[in-house]
């Protein structure tokens, strides 16, 4: 079959690669319709993530088609069509069990890579390197799906793919994000990054009571999504002298009740500290750049929430404690937990109560994904989000 | 239950003070002997030179020279080296001096592991099943081979005899006799090595509830005598086929396997993968 493989940091290459097979017994091979590429995957792109073998498949977006079901699937049959959630998730372990499948237990056969970093290991990701357990992703024609009794969720046949396909990652990473700002009636939010995470975080944080949400990015056309697709008030950070002095100033002095991180570890701003920190991650002295951490932290209103759902990997400089604890503020992250949203989601999904297609602004098959890859990256083209068909 | 320590232990007085006169030539809280006879001859001879070449350059590198050269005959002449304490490594002369005299008190576990060369590993895990039922899948022995990946077999051979055999590093196998001494049902079952072994060991595995229903705890003891004593067993550190590195990741597969009924696998075609249908592959 065809799949997109990793080759080194920025280099992706469509290859042909042996087809899967059914290994264990709830397993299940699902038949690529349509994957994307998420904004996360730039991290292994730019080769920020470490643990990536040249060759891997990449992809953690993606739906299809059920063509072959192991012996113990009872859930599933052939024909199904199915949205695969990210994170691998056994269902059994206390973690599933208590709906926190990011952190399943047994999902993940590297395990111990992850335990040396972080003490305990969370759930194995499709096509997210070695570390969180070197499946082979959904970028690509064929998959193995582990564990298919508990991921992937079946939608009905009349709505398109790119309606649900979201499912698999970004809706329910946006709807956590929000959920982990603990958003009460009447909240200011402020988000900070508009990419597809930003902008299902904004449409989530208006569904869970927000009266106003900021969005925050220096890009355009993402600026004018978060706008005109989801209704926030609008920041060009580069535009301004102190954005947290902003953001203190349109709240009235009192600053964002919530602040959401949905940008992560390659995060840019034009201050000297996140020059510094841009250094030092050149040099590895700091793994990841913490520029937006610190914002939400300075921004954030007294007794205010903030929710980092922007990916990290390692340990950061000046993170600003004494303000953190000065203001009383509680801080959520995590990867998200897809199956315990999925049911709910999908739901409101049906009932459009989600813009799930404004987002997209490239649509190109797998053989073009490494140009895909490009263009996201470096935001070429007005891209927002690319969906790649096999 | 008495479990095998790590390390020497002091001998005690009553048992050493009629054949040696260890006050005389150990300084009070002193270990014994760690250098063969032939390296300490080796050493004083090696620290000859050091000194004589320390002389003669009479400059700061011949001060240091002449110094580690002194070590050298100190250690030679003494029989005792702080670097190999350090490390917890003995090529020799104390297993010598004091075979004559205590064995029992370098021994424990009715003699089955010597604790002056045993590693001991302890390790432990929490599982979403009952205790009955990790209890009785792990009872059933033959069971073992399923998550543990370097035993190639165990065999039953009466309700307390097993017969075990292991992959060891650099492609050997290496096979032992085991015997339950302790059973309690759905807490504890302890056994040890008999017979001739090819790595004398003595282990316990012990189940409890976890709190707050989350499941079992289930701790693994071990000691065993690593083939190349514990130079060896610092090398296989490096090659990741320690003892300690090998329970971690079999508890982690037992959980996998009674939680899930599977063994976690990312292969993604058969060949690939060590595990096929929830059992190892042939």
């Amino acid at each position: 079959m065809r799949a997109v493989t990793w080759q080194g940091t920025r280099k992706m290459k469509v290859e042909t690669v042996p087809d899967p097979e059914i290994v264990q017994q709830d397993d299940v091979i699902v038949k690529v319709t349509a994957t994307a590429i998420c904004g996360s995957d730039l991290h292994l792109y730019n080769h920020y993530v470490t643990t990536m073998q040249r060759g891997d498949v990449l992809g953690h977006e993606f739906m299809g088609e059920v063509v072959e079901v192991g012996k113990g699937v009872r859930r599933l049959e052939l024909g199904d069509r199915v949205v695969v959630p990210f994170p691998i998730a056994c269902g059994r372990c206390w973690y599933c069990r208590n709906g926190i499948f990011s952190c399943c237990d047994n999902s993940n056969p590297n395990a111990e890579l992850p335990e040396a970093l972080y003490g305990a290991s969370p759930a194995g990701i499709f096509g997210y390197s070695h570390m969180y357990g070197g499946y082979a992703g959904g970028q690509a024609e064929y998959v193995r799906v582990p564990f298919a009794e508990v991921g992937p969720i079946k939608v009905p046949d009349g709505v398109s793919d790119e309606d649900v396909l979201f499912l698999s990652d970004i809706l329910p990473t946006g709807w956590q994000a929000a959920l982990r700002g603990d958003i009460r009636s009447g909240d200011t939010v402020a988000v900070w990054g508009c990419g597809p995470v930003g902008y299902f975080t904004i449409q989530s944080a208006f569904k869970q009571g927000a009266e106003r949400v900021i969005a925050i990015d220096r890009i355009p056309e993402r600026l004018a999504l978060a706008r005109d697709a989801c209704g926030a008030e609008v920041v060009n950070y580069e535009a301004t002298e102190d954005l947290v002095d902003l953001l203190k100033q349109m709240t009235g002095g009192r600053g964002p009740d919530v602040c959401i991180d949905a940008v992560g570890l390659e995060a840019h701003g034009h201050d000297l500290l996140s020059r510094s920190d841009r250094l030092k991650q050149t040099l590895r002295l700091e793994m990841d750049r913490p520029t937006v951490v610190r914002q939400t932290i300075q921004a954030a209103a007294k007794g205010g929430r903030v929710s980092l759902i922007g990916v990290y990997g390692g340990v950061i400089d000046k993170f600003p404690i004494g303000a953190f604890f000065g203001k009383g503020l509680s801080m959520r992250a995590g990867q998200c937990d897809v199956q315990q949203f999925l049911p709910d989601l999908l739901e409101k999904v049906l009932a459009g109560e989600f813009d799930m297609t404004s987002i997209i602004s490239h649509r190109l098959t797998l053989d073009d994904a490494p140009r895909g890859y490009e263009l996201f990256c470096d935001k070429k083209e007005g891209c927002t989000k690319v969906v790649m068909r096999p | 239950m008495v479990l095998a320590t790590r390390g020497p232990r002091r001998v005690s007085e009553a048992a050493t003070k009629d054949d040696i006169d260890w006050e005389s030539f150990d300084p009070p809280g002193d270990e014994r002997h760690n250098v063969a006879r032939g390296e300490r001859i080796g050493s004083v001879a090696l620290g000859t030179a050091l000194v004589g070449l320390g002389l003669r350059r009479r400059d700061p590198a011949g001060l240091v020279a002449a110094l580690f050269g002194g070590y050298f005959i100190t250690r030679g002449a003494t029989g005792r080296c702080v670097v190999y304490r350090a490390l917890g490594v003995s090529t020799g002369a104390a297993d010598t001096v004091l075979r004559a005299t205590a064995r029992d008190d370098v021994t424990s576990r009715a003699a089955t592991v010597n604790a002056r060369r045993a590693v001991k590993v302890e390790r432990s895990v929490t599982i979403e099943r009952p205790r009955e039922e990790l209890f009785a899948f792990w009872r059933d022995f033959e069971n073992l081979p399923r998550f543990m990946e370097h035993l190639v077999s165990v065999r039953v051979e009466s309700p307390t005899r097993t017969r075990w055999k292991a992959r060891a590093p650099a492609g050997r196998t290496v096979e032992w006799d085991a015997e339950i001494v302790n059973e309690v049902p759905n807490e504890i079952i302890a056994w040890k090595s008999v017979g001739e072994p090819d790595v004398a060991n003595a282990g316990s595995v012990h189940f409890s509830d976890a709190p707050g229903d989350r499941g079992t705890i289930v701790r693994v003891i071990l000691d065993y005598e690593p083939p190349a004593g514990r130079v060896g067993a610092m090398l296989s550190h490096f090659f990741s086929e320690e003892p300690e590195h090998q329970i971690r990741e079999d508890l982690r597969k037992f959980k996998q396997l009674m939680e899930t009924g599977e063994i976690t696998t990312s292969a993604r075609r058969i060949e690939d993968s060590a595990y096929v249908g929830s059992t190892p592959r042939a």
